[in-house]
């Protein structure tokens, strides 16, 4: 029986077959938290009577979503993850660090077959490494960090078979915005996702992770590649091994599948207030913008920001828009320098922040005002997301967000790159 | 356990953001004080007008996005009793029980705001005492039974320490 990544892994723990619907207990493999929800998950931890972590190692802290702290009540949450973490012996990575998105891959600890849950929704990331990795709230990641369990329903699997080489100018950005307008905001809810297909293997690792990070936004419970040479590649720059040998999966074993051709897929944006609902760019061409931010779990990486360096290269963005940037990581910042990257897009005006969450999530960074229009490379534009609930959102790509700065309205990047 | 209340009607794809805005959830863990601003940014003064024991009821979906327990958290400490919703979002659906806050399936165009309902949890039936009808709703799996039984994932582990699934 070869069944779904999503069931090859399942059985791999539990040391049986196992079928979609049984509740099983599991061992996690990682488990993290980040200053939106791991103050509240050690609340739980103690108050469960909880002493010591059951893996130091195995636990980590990320202090990303306000980092710095912008007031003294984030930095009382944020001075209680430190004592935590220092007590603890946790892994603790402070702001500066990164989004933990980024981070919790980029530093190794994510290996194809593990599971992992993060107390964050877009832990479904890390699934672009073939791991099932699923966010969770504080009690459960309180329950996990003392007994190293978790309980799961293994879920159905929905394939999607992507075949075709993406056009100039379009991304992976693009193509799950795309899937996301087709299946829509809970087309895969308590569902795993995977993806496979000609387009999937052409992706890079880090867009790879983009199409994984909004899985949870057609509702998924986890999103899986299966590792491949790339995979096993970017593993072995970061020193892990990949082991787990994945079989061919059984295609009678998916609940669904959906199949693109993508390649005369055009650039896609998500209009507020909803992440699904997405049309093509052109529609929306030409919308005055105030603000374009660069960053994020979704689209924050090296190969993001290169591709905005390279469409802002000699260019000033307009001068009634803020380019607001935040690199994924320090690491992801310091090859950005190296590359020069950095010189480019502030030489063009973009402002840099700490690499972390940026303005994302609105507590911080750059929140717009009243009857502002923000186009960004992040992942949600619910009402209020970036801390304004009378300020629209739009989604796009990095190549889009940096396209759109420069005419200080919503632009196609086509017209940047040849 | 039979809960009564009144109804209060929201739309689809109600997302955690709107039940407890990121501007405040950084901030604190006062949950007393995030109860406040339970769905601040689309309905002002809401918080207001719930009677303690009221019900939200929503269409599908409801609880999609971040993973911020301060959610359920918000809901419960706002007084509502229970969230009765066309589906849920999974992390929303898993933290709602762990921190103690009935959940039901039902056909929720069936109720209308300020309706007058009871919930049987244990019997898993819905009464609709303003229009006079019932629905039934399925049990919930096992181990969620057993965590919503205990008082909620906390007080389950500080009985077994661990999960106990049976």
């Amino acid at each position: 029986m070869r069944g779904t990544l999503t069931q090859q892994i399942f059985s791999a723990k539990v040391g049986r077959w196992v079928k979609p619907g049984e509740i099983v207990l599991v061992d996690v493999d990682f488990v993290m938290g980040q200053d939106g929800t791991a103050p509240l998950a050690i609340k739980a931890f103690e108050e469960m009577g909880g002493e010591k972590v059951f893996a130091e190692k195995k636990v980590a802290f990320v202090i990303d979503h306000s980092a710095p702290s912008p007031n003294q009540g984030v930095s009382e949450l944020h001075k209680r993850m430190r004592d935590f973490a220092w007590r603890q012996r946790i892994v603790l990575y402070d702001i500066g660090e990164g989004v933990c998105h980024q981070i919790i891959p980029e530093k190794g600890h994510v290996k194809p077959g593990s599971i992992v849950i993060g107390a964050d929704s877009h832990t479904c990331t890390y699934g672009a490494l073939g791991a099932f990795a699923t966010g969770v709230g504080s009690t459960d990641l309180a329950a996990a960090m003392i007994s190293g369990k978790m309980w799961f329903k293994v879920p159905e699997t929905i394939l999607f078979k992507l075949n075709g080489k993406l056009p100039t100018g379009v991304f992976s950005k693009d193509l799950i915005l795309f899937l996301i307008g087709q299946v829509t905001a809970d087309g895969a809810t308590y569902k795993a996702v995977e993806f496979e297909g000609s387009t999937i293997s052409s992706l890079s690792v880090d867009a790879r992770f983009t199409i994984c990070n909004m899985a949870i936004e057609m509702g998924g419970k986890a999103g899986l590649i299966a590792p491949d040479e790339k995979t096993r590649a970017w593993l072995e720059e970061r020193k892990v091994k990949a082991d787990f040998e994945f079989l061919e999966p059984d295609k009678d074993s998916y609940e669904k599948v959906y199949e693109f051709d993508v390649s005369a897929l055009e650039p896609q944006i998500a209009v507020p207030h909803r992440v699904d609902n997405v049309f093509p760019l052109s529609k929306y061409e030409g919308t005055r913008i105030n603000q374009a931010f660069l960053g994020t779990c979704t689209n924050g990486r090296l190969e993001d920001l290169e591709i905005a360096a390279r469409i802002l290269k000699g260019k000033r963005i307009h001068p009634e828009v803020r380019l607001i940037v935040a690199p994924a990581s320090r690491k992801v910042l310091l090859e950005a320098m190296e590359k020069g990257i950095i010189s480019v897009l502030i030489e063009a005006g973009a402002v840099l922040v700490t690499p972390g969450c940026g303005c994302c999530v609105g507590t911080h960074n750059g929140v717009p005002a009243s009857g502002e229009v923000v186009i960004s490379s992040s992942n949600r534009n619910f009402k209020g997301r970036m801390g304004n609930p009378d300020s629209s959102i739009f989604l796009a790509s990095p190549a889009t967000v940096a396209a759109s700065a420069i005419e200080g309205r919503i632009a196609d990047p086509r017209n940047y790159l040849n | 356990m039979v809960l009564k209340g009144k109804v209060h009607k929201f739309g689809d794809d109600i997302n955690t953001d709107y039940i407890i805005s990121g501007r405040y959830k950084f901030k604190t863990l006062d949950l007393k004080e995030l109860a406040k601003h339970v769905m601040e940014d689309i309905y002002p003064n809401f918080y207001q007008r719930i009677r303690p024991g009221d019900f939200i009821v929503a269409g599908k979906n409801f609880g999609c996005g971040s993973s911020r327990e301060q959610a359920p958290l918000a809901i419960k400490y706002a007084g509502i009793a229970a969230v009765l919703a066309k589906s849920f979002a999974r992390i929303f659906y898993r933290n709602s029980i762990n921190v103690g806050l009935p959940l039901v399936e039902v056909d929720a165009d069936r109720f209308k705001d300020g309706d007058e309902i009871e919930v049987d949890l244990e019997k898993g039936v819905v009464r609709n005492l303003t229009r006079n009808f019932e629905l039934e709703f399925p049990p919930y799996p096992q181990i969620m039974r057993k965590i919503l039984q205990d008082g909620g994932l906390i007080e389950h582990f500080k009985k077994y320490g661990t999960f106990k699934l049976d």
